[in-house]
């Protein structure tokens, strides 16, 4: 077996159970919701139509944006109410996947109330039987494919869109699909996929047989099928045991920089004596909310990044001074603490090919604001809407023939393909060098200083024990070699995963960057 | 009275039916009749008026425990699907908590009584012709021992072979086990040839209450007349044909 395959196969367990809890957990709550909603919506005609329109209303919101939201809602009614929401993780996939789970559980309640013979329901009331005997002796049993129809759509719609619960920060098997996906380490992808797929499959089986047991009144087929659900419900539910070591909890935004960073916290924290859990391919915005409120204990984060989407600043101080300041607010403000640099900077840059940008005469953004409108500009997902590139923009004129976002990954492959000329690259990123590009000057100064710092949670402040855990990484990362640890993960052949990348990192003596292939392929 | 937007259903009807009669409830469609006897059991509420039973007003008793003591049997039939036979005839008993080991035995007598083989206990609903099906219908009405039995167009989707000999069995449980039976139909001729007394209803009133040999001799007004005149002329029709051979 290959080390990517057996670091996918390692983290499996803990992810199925994660995933397995949540997403019973979810269509355990959107039946018990459902089924009475369902069953009061029969009998009120007028209420149906609304009712419908709703769950199905949820249903139009992609899953991802759904899971999203729910992350500003729970801090908004956490605060409204004072109390102390968990906004990240697991209650917010659970409400999200649970209102997204009700539609065909509704809707084919409702359709399995209609499809009942009238002359049976006539029967039921003419024997004598009360509301609560014509629901179980008559109605449901006769219901029962209908609904579980619904129910089953319902357990493998859940199952998949569980995978999105990694956005959020709650672990799941999508932990292996978008760590796998921004490290194009496809055997982590592939061993996510397949793992969500057979949960999928097993799940339907098993409510199949439940379903084919009601239909041919075999008792030990509903008994094997609710018994082997609730069973593996349980199992996924009990945690494993945590009370032997403190656990903290490493945030990680969703790209390989991130990664290998955050496995060298748990490292570090490891040989502290902590457990760690990672949340990783958290949004920017999300990320630091998450660190203010405490749901996630430490992160790397970058200093231009905090000064203008945090604290909304346009000025642009030298890179000392704003730290000196963003640290300070931060602390006033929310409680967070900027531990300090890690020694070298992951700037927001627009970057080109060298030879186009020779041939052009291209070397500073200036320069480049002449030429733009005939060029074509590609940018990860966030950068367009962040605020250093309405600066940039505004500094310097720029527009394009036409702008286009991906993610980092497919970013860089769009420029070697030709299919964009300009890219909005990360300093430290070790593609810049392999792809043979050139990051452009900044004359005017309009993108500020990004350097990474570490920033803990209001409750680790001032733990000292935890502080020094961490300290080490302060100051000790050149530009040089984050850039070689990224390349190691991003590059094409003889990948390493971020773990092998951040043990690399972490080595006290500056080792040779192992042997990587010069040329690229597109 | 019932009144289904402004035109009433049923209008100033006043019925008493003596313990141990055979009243067969005969009108077009539409002239109220089902109306009535569903407000017997209470499966329709009138808008006014009152109903009773033995002495107590039905509109006072929980629905559930006033149909137990009511046998109810419809022209759909309403077997549940899910339930074999033997289960069917004893839903009324299984309701009111009596223990599986006495649900089928009564069960078992229930199927001799309405003349069904022993066997079919166990089987579907779905296997069941639809005379076999109306008389497990009559069984599950009869397991409960009602005294009261409605029937409501029972035998009006069985062919006319199976009505005939249904129709006729029934007669015989009624006299035997002395029940006391409300019949709607739509047929005259069953009406005549199976009830002791015929109540006609057109447009939600009673036109015409008698026995059937002095309906069949009354002056009665014409639209019951008409009704009267249709077997009665198909009678006569058949005899001329016999003749002629």
């Amino acid at each position: 077996m290959t080390g990517a395959a057996a670091e996918a196969t390692a983290a499996l367990p803990e992810l199925l159970r994660a995933h397995i809890a949540l997403s019973g957990s979810a269509i355990a709550i959107a039946i018990l919701l459902g089924l009475p909603l369902a069953l009061w919506a029969a009998g009120h005609r007028r209420a149906r139509v609304p009712l419908l329109a709703l769950v199905g209303l949820v249903q139009t919101i992609p899953a991802l944006a759904l899971l999203a939201l729910f992350y500003p809602l729970l801090l908004l009614i956490g605060g409204a109410l004072h109390l102390a929401l968990p906004a990240l993780g697991f209650l917010p996939a659970l409400i999200a996947l649970a209102l997204y789970a009700l539609l065909p559980i509704v809707r084919n309640g409702v359709a399995a109330r209609e499809g009942l013979d009238p002359g049976v329901l006539e029967a039921a009331d003419g024997v004598g039987m009360t509301r609560r005997q014509r629901l179980w002796l008559v109605e449901l049993p006769l219901g029962a494919p209908v609904l579980l129809a619904g129910i089953r759509t319902a357990a493998v719609w859940t199952i998949g869109a569980a995978t999105l619960a990694t956005t959020v920060g709650q672990p799941s098997l999508g932990n292996l699909i978008f760590s796998g996906l921004q490290t194009e380490n496809w055997i982590r992808v592939l061993v996510g996929c397949a793992a969500a797929a057979a949960l999928a499959l097993v799940a339907d089986g098993l409510l199949a047989l439940i379903e084919t047991g009601l239909a041919r009144r075999s008792a030990w087929r509903v008994r094997t099928g609710l018994g082997l659900l609730a069973a593996g419900l349980m199992l996924a539910l009990v945690q494993p045991d945590r009370a032997t070591a403190p656990t903290v909890a490493i945030g990680a935004k969703n790209f390989s920089e991130q990664y290998i960073l955050a496995a060298a916290m748990a490292d570090r924290l490891h040989a502290a004596g902590y457990r760690t859990e990672l949340r990783e391919d958290l949004g920017s915005a999300v990320a630091y909310r998450a660190v203010a409120a405490g749901d996630i204990d430490v992160y790397v984060d970058y200093s231009g990044t905090l000064w203008a989407n945090v604290l909304g600043r346009t000025d642009n101080p030298p890179a000392a001074q704003l730290r000196a300041e963003l640290a300070d607010a931060l602390a006033k403000r929310d409680g967070v603490r900027v531990l300090g640099p890690l020694g070298f900077e992951n700037a927001y840059a627009l970057a080109m090919r060298g030879s186009r940008a020779r041939a052009l005469g291209i070397s500073s953004i200036a320069d480049l604001a002449r030429a733009a409108p005939r060029l074509r500009l590609a940018s990860d997902i966030e950068f367009l809407s962040r605020p250093e590139w309405r600066s940039v923009r505004s500094a310097y004129g720029l527009s394009f023939a036409g702008q286009n976002s991906y993610s980092p990954t497919f970013m860089y492959r769009a420029i070697a393909d030709g299919s964009a000329d300009v890219l909005s690259a990360f300093s430290s990123d070790g593609r810049i060098a392999a792809l043979d590009l050139v990051t452009l000057t900044d004359p005017k100064h309009a993108l500020p200083s990004y350097e990474a710092v570490l920033l803990v949670s209001p409750r680790r402040a001032h733990d000292e024990r935890f502080l020094a855990a961490l300290r080490p990484l302060i100051g000790a990362i050149s530009i040089d070699r984050m850039r070689q640890a990224n390349l190691m993960v991003d590059r094409d052949v003889a990948k390493a995963s971020p773990e092998e990348a951040a043990r690399w990192l972490l080595r006290p003596a500056p080792a040779p960057l192992p042997a990587a292939p010069r040329s690229h392929s597109p | 009275m019932k009144r289904h937007g402004a035109q009433a259903a049923l209008d100033g009807v006043s019925l008493d039916v003596a313990a141990g009669s055979f009243v067969a409830l005969v009108g077009p469609s539409g002239s109220g009749k089902t109306s009535l006897l569903k407000t017997i059991n209470r499966l329709i509420e009138p808008d006014e008026g009152k109903v009773t039973l033995a002495g107590e007003e039905v509109r006072t008793l929980p629905p559930a425990s006033l149909r137990r003591r009511i046998g109810y049997v419809f022209q759909a039939i309403g077997l549940f699907p899910h339930m074999d036979v033997a289960e069917n005839i004893a839903i009324g008993l299984r309701l009111t908590g009596v223990p599986p080991r006495e649900r089928q035995a009564r069960a078992a007598e229930l199927l001799e009584l309405v003349a069904l083989p022993p066997h079919f206990a166990g089987r579907r609903p779905a296997a069941l012709s639809g005379g076999q099906a109306q008389r497990v219908g009559v069984a599950r009405a009869l397991a409960p021992r009602p005294s009261l039995m409605l029937m409501d167009e029972p035998f009006g989707a069985l062919d006319p072979v199976t009505r005939d000999e249904l129709g006729r069995a029934y007669r015989a449980l009624h006299d035997r086990l002395g029940l006391t039976t409300i019949m709607v139909t739509h047929d005259m001729s069953e009406a005549l040839l199976l009830a002791d007394r015929v109540v006609v209803l057109i447009g939600g009133r009673i036109r015409a209450d008698a026995p059937p040999a002095a309906l069949m001799r009354a002056e009665a007004d014409p639209e019951v007349r008409a009704l009267i005149e249709v077997p009665r002329r198909q009678a006569e029709r058949l005899a001329a044909l016999e003749q002629r051979t």
